[in-house]
């Protein structure tokens, strides 16, 4: 167990997680843990069980073995709406908005385990990190843009005041630029304190901005590391960064 | 002329019901999925509570409270012990477990109330109004007006709380409304509370017309379902819409036809829509699933 590397208590926990889809196993025992403060990139090709392993962190995926930590707690039995709670949020692979509502609607119910708070410092910091939604706060969040839509996403998990962001490829399918927005808004959080877990089809951006990183094959992590150790890792170079 | 209007009126008053029927299948077919055909029943509840808590001496205002409250408890417990217990099953399961659940509370009624046909008092005589040579039953009117507010304060309770918008969002997304903390599993539950209290109300107000016993959900839910299949599932608006329509047709092609066709319309109807538009009259039009 590595539960107290370089002394600090893991934010996050995961031992020997088994998880399928019906008699289908997609993780075969997946083990590992995020500090406060890192952001961990998960690497791995299509398939591997990435989604997988976000979807059972956040409590919308049936786990059939091992255990999930947050903050020393198990929470592997607490559905999904009592983590948000916790701080946990996640921003969902295809980004899954509320695609009838305003997007103002989507962030608020983003915050729903708050709703009785006031809530405007928290809609002015999503609007201060992505000032694009500004003007769109009345739009209907199917009628956005691609890049609109991921930054709503991230911006509707925020609203939760996660300590732990999960991050399901934010950057598919986006411009160049928006790329670029997007991974410099997770670096910014980074330096507010939040913790992030992300997973990205663009390994080599994901391993520049990331403090540690896991190489997921076929439901099993197969290399782990600091981001550095993995971009020079040569299989990993090889299969995810096509050197 | 005068019979146009008098076949116009009746279907709009008999649609009207049928419109808060479909309503209360898209309500909860929107949270859940589930197409409830125990919807009639509630119907029956409403209507049937009232009438023996206004037999044994209770104020009718008062009985007819007391009843929406008891199909809402009776709502709450179909999804507490019959729906929940069954969640992830397929659709197929969910419909036969609302069939079962309908069964069961008609035999229920059967045993607590009786097998007699009732009515209740009309809330403003029974002395019909002259509207261009048709002769309208005040309570028509009343009916009328009634689905009217409750359409009205459904919409304004979906549309301008957060709590309505929760329930959209779950409608429109399940995932996405459990990754951000909505317990879905609540969301259903009031889905089925509020269309408990929607199909009592329309039982309650249309029993001094139709009247009512043990037995008339079956044939509501059937109607109610033609009309929300009809506006095109899980749109509300199509409910109201599909609901009026299917009474406007019966009513017409009973006055003009013959009354024997009068309850085959909305197998017909039922058919053509499987057949000719699977997505309803309004299924395509609308992007906000309400
Ligand atoms: N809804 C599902 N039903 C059945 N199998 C699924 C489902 N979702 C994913 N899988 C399978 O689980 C495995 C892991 O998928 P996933 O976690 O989506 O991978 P990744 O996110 O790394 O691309 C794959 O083999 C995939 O085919
Ligand atoms: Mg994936």
């Amino acid at each position: 167990m590595e539960r107290t590397t370089h002394g600090v208590a893991p934010l996050l926990e995961i031992e020997n997680l088994i998880s399928g889809y019906g008699r289908i196993e997609a993780l075969h025992g997946v083990s590992m843990n995020i500090k406060p403060g890192e952001i961990v990139s998960l690497v791995g090709a299509n398939g591997a069980g990435k989604t997988t392993l976000l979807r059972a962190i956040s409590g919308v995926q049936s786990v059939s073995a091992g255990t999930i930590r947050f903050e020393g707690q198990a929470i592997d039995r607490l559905p999904a709406h009592a983590r948000v709670p916790l701080g946990i949020a996640q921003v969902p692979e295809g980004r899954q908005l509320f695609a009838p509502l305003t997007a103002t609607d989507n962030l608020m119910l983003g915050a729903w385990w708050r709703r009785a708070d006031d809530l405007s410092a928290e809609l002015a910091r999503v609007h201060e990190l992505f000032p694009m939604l500004r003007p769109l706060s009345r739009s209907t969040a199917g009628m956005l843009s691609g890049g609109q839509q991921q930054m709503l996403a991230i911006g509707r998990a925020l609203m939760s005041k996660p300590r732990l962001l999960l991050l399901d490829e934010p950057s598919l399918g986006l411009a160049p630029i928006l790329v670029d927005q997007i991974l410099d808004a997770i670096v910014r959080l980074k330096s507010e304190g939040v913790t992030v877990l992300l997973i990205e089809q663009n390994a080599r951006a994901a391993l520049a901005i990331a403090d540690r990183a896991y190489v997921l094959e076929t439901g099993r992590i197969t290399a782990s590391g600091t981001a550095s150790e993995i971009a020079s890792d040569e299989r990993v170079q090889r299969a995810y960064l096509g050197i | 002329m005068a019979e146009f209007l008098q076949f116009l009126f009746s279907g709009l008053t008999v649609g009207a019901v049928y419109a808060l029927v479909a309503l209360g299948f898209t309500l909860i077919y929107n949270a859940s999925g589930i197409i409830n055909f125990a919807q009639g029943e509630f119907v029956m509840l409403g209507g049937m509570t009232t009438v023996f808590l206004a037999l044994v001496g209770v104020p009718l205002p008062l009985a007819a409270v007391v009843a929406v409250l008891a199909a809402v408890a009776v709502g709450l417990l179909l999804h507490r012990f019959a729906i929940e217990p069954a969640r992830g099953a397929d659709t197929v399961s969910l419909i036969m477990i609302t069939i079962g659940a309908s069964i069961f509370l008609r035999g229920a009624a059967q045993v607590v109330f009786d097998k007699r046909f009732h009515s209740l008092p009309h809330l403003f005589g029974t002395d019909p109004l002259r509207i261009g040579g048709a002769a309208i039953l005040p309570q028509s009117l009343v009916v009328l007006a009634g689905a009217t507010v409750i359409v009205v304060l459904l919409w304004i309770f979906i549309d301008r709380t957060l709590f309505g918008k929760a329930v959209i969002a779950t409608a429109a997304n399940r995932l996405a409304a459990r990754l951000v903390g909505i317990n879905t599993g609540h969301m259903i539950g009031f889905s089925f509370a509020i269309s408990a209290a929607i199909g009592a109300l329309a039982g309650i107000l249309v029993t001094p017309i139709t009247l009512t016993s043990y037995d008339v959900g079956t044939l509501l839910a059937l109607k109610g379902f033609a009309a929300a299949m009809l506006g095109g599932m899980g749109y509300a608006l199509g409910a109201v819409v599909g609901g009026l329509l299917l009474g406007l047709l019966e009513a017409f092609s009973a006055g003009y036809l013959s009354s024997k066709y009068k309850d085959v319309v909305a197998f017909l109807v039922i058919l053509a829509v499987f057949f000719v538009m699977p997505q309803g009259l309004l299924g395509r039009a609308k992007v906000e699933r309400v």
